[in-house]
């Protein structure tokens, strides 16, 4: 087959960058942690989570730079991901509705 | 769409390099081959051994429901047979049976590669699947399981006292080698084309084993996690399914099916694609709905991703959901009826010639009508209240399971038998053993259904006199269902060794397999690398029937 795909040079600076990004994440994790904020727990961990997925994703893994195939894939996956998490939370959230 | 001139080319003559078969005679070239084809013969032998233990299984298991009480085997006995039954048979045979034997030695050569992707990825998947196998034997040389194929928490996680944990990562390391196929597949179809080889110029088997690979991408990493986080439950004793531990069963169960339900369509998908092939051969035409059959392929493996709920309408999941997951089961019937509807098509006004993989086919469709319309019986949330957990319920996965799944695969193996070894077995013992298979198939799981309408249970090794009757019925079906595949492996097994040497193309079919690779094919697959200028199943109109070998 005609060779691989050109590979993307990535400066070195941006790998330190995400690493920082990562750590100074995770201590925000455990300090929001300590924190109670009622309902709000879950959903700022989570969304600080996403954050730190999405750069290992799109930069460590080289997603952004990747032509559409590879990111439809990515994408794709996310998809199954969230329809796991939703039909199977539908269950959860609709337990109450009615009963028996 | 039989355009202008079409022919069938007979195929290469014999290529002066050496077959894949003779270039290397050395356990070493076989141990360490890279060669797709060579891989799918060690997968092909590892199966078979797998499918016969999973076949002695279900013989003893009907051995013993030949009375109502429980006079072979103790209750504990029982429960590890049917256990052991299951995990063989769908972990280690099912799974893997069309993709890594014939996907494995069919897609490069049909879509004009020399090989997959990655030729040591795909090696690499059958040491994964060996371990994983070891790993199993090993399980059923300390005593078994007795959980039931599906693992259940909390007693598999906490109250079984058998080798669960093992079971578990035998499960876990098999589901590897799995995504390594999947990942090769689906990349070698994107990448690997011939010039010429549009999407919608794929054979269809291409395009069942694309939605295959998509399923096993997408679903088989959830069931690793969920048996790997079972047996961690089980030996750390974190709370995560049991629920004197704070974790909840239910949840066990939809990450279960998640991947488990998907799971058939791994079976029945590639099965699919073999019985296009066969069809549309032994017709002489194209298939009818090319494009309406490609896609339902893909319609099937996305849709049922999203009916996993229809095995816990009794768990106490909710109403709502119940009602979400009956409704997208009722719809992944469409695409599977598109299919069916589309063969049946097809055969009409076709040159029909009732070869052994044609009658295979038949019977196909014939098994998977009544598997895949008993399923709607099961899709239904009051029947179902009724059927859960019943014979109903084991006959009518195993008309889908075995029924279109393993009659597909025998299909498969007949009709690229001459390609596969250069020989050709006796039609007339290969015939027989088809309709012996098919005779007692349909009498082992017929009686099922009436039997689970009736309300036996399954799982029990004893049940009151008055189904006796039924059960003898089915439990002489197994024996005969026996002797029909020992008679067909012994005809396949004589032609290996004595049968006589196979042309190119004995059918006369149209495919790059066929025309354009010789039998067996030369290690690179072709001697010149094939250009690709017309549809698949290019026929040529009314073509008197099928040139014989």
């Amino acid at each position: 087959m005609s060779g691989h795909t050109q590979h993307h040079i990535v400066p070195l600076r941006h790998y330190i960058g995400v690493f920082v990004a990562l750590i100074v994440l995770t201590a925000a994790t455990y300090l929001t942690a300590l924190i109670d904020m009622g309902p709000l727990n879950t959903p700022v961990a989570m969304a600080i989570a996403i954050v730190k997925a999405l750069l290992v994703i799109l930069i460590f893994m080289h997603v952004k730079y990747s032509n559409r195939l590879i990111q439809t894939m990515v994408i794709a996956s996310a998809l199954w991901l969230m329809i796991m998490f939703g039909f199977a939370g539908g269950d959860y959230l609709t337990r109450g509705w009615i009963s028996g | 769409m039989s355009s202008h001139a079409a022919t069938i080319r007979p195929g290469p003559e014999r290529s002066d390099k050496p077959s894949y078969l003779t270039d290397g005679h050395t356990l070493k070239s076989w141990l360490l081959t890279v060669d797709h084809k060579r891989i799918a013969i060690l997968y092909l032998a590892a199966i078979t051994v797998f499918f016969s233990v999973g076949g002695l299984l279900a013989l003893l298991i009907r051995a013993e429901l030949f009375t109502p009480k429980g006079d072979l085997f103790d209750s504990d006995t029982y429960n590890k047979l049917f256990t052991l039954h299951g995990i063989v048979m769908i972990f280690f045979f099912l799974i893997p049976s069309i993709p890594a034997t014939l996907g494995n030695f069919l897609i490069p050569i049909m879509i004009g590669a020399k090989d997959v992707a990655f030729p040591k990825i795909n090696l690499l998947s059958w040491y994964v699947y060996m371990t994983g196998g070891s790993m199993a034997v090993l399980v059923i040389v300390l005593g078994g399981v007795d959980t039931g194929w599906t693992l259940y928490p909390p007693f598999s996680s906490t109250y079984s006292n058998t080798n669960v944990a093992l079971t578990a990562m035998a499960a876990f390391v098999t589901g590897f080698s799995s995504i390594l196929t999947g990942l090769n597949f689906m990349v070698t179809i994107h990448k690997m084309r011939a010039p010429g080889m549009t999407w919608f110029r794929l054979p269809l088997f291409i395009w069942a084993h694309y939605a295959t690979s998509l399923v096993m991408l997408l679903g088989t990493p959830v069931i690793a996690i969920t048996v790997l986080t079972m047996a961690i439950e089980r030996v750390f004793h974190v709370g995560i399914f049991d629920p004197t531990a704070g974790g909840d069963p239910v949840l066990f169960q939809h990450m279960f099916w998640f991947y488990s339900h998907p799971a058939v369509y791994i079976m029945i998908l590639p099965g699919m694609g073999v019985i296009s092939e066969v069809i549309a051969c032994f017709t002489r035409k194209r298939i009818f709905g090319y494009a309406f059959v490609a896609m339902s392929s893909l319609g099937i493996a996305i849709i049922g991703f999203i009916v996993w709920g229809h095995h816990m309408y009794v768990t106490g999941q909710s109403t709502y959901a119940d009602i979400v997951f009956s409704i997208l089961t009722y719809i992944v019937a469409v695409p599977s009826a598109i299919k069916t509807f589309n063969w049946t098509a097809t055969m009409y006004k076709g040159s029909v010639s009732m070869d052994t993989p044609m009658v295979y086919a038949m019977c196909f469709m014939g098994l998977f009508l009544i598997g895949g319309l008993t399923g709607l019986f099961c899709a239904n949330l009051g029947l179902d209240v009724h059927i859960h957990d019943t014979y109903f319920i084991v006959a009518h996965f195993h008309y889908v399971m075995v029924g279109s799944a393993m009659f597909a695969y025998l299909a498969g193996l007949h009709f690229w038998f001459p390609k596969i070894t250069g020989r050709m077995y006796s039609e007339g013992p290969a015939k027989f053993g088809a309709i012996i298979i098919f005779i007692g198939f349909n009498l082992t799981f017929f009686p099922q259904f009436i039997l689970g309408y009736l309300g036996m249970p399954r799982r029990y090794h004893f049940y009151p006199e008055e189904w006796q009757v039924l059960n003898v019925l089915s439990s002489a079906g197994a024996m005969t269902l026996g002797a029909g595949i020992l008679l067909s492996m012994l005809n396949i097994g004589w032609a290996i060794v004595a049968g006589a040497k196979a042309s190119a193309n004995p059918w006369m079919a149209k495919g790059l397999e066929w025309e354009n690779a010789s039998s067996p094919p030369i290690t690179a697959n072709f001697d010149e690398a094939p250009i690709v200028t017309e549809e698949a199943y290019n026929y040529p109109a009314q073509l008197p029937s099928a040139a014989h070998h």
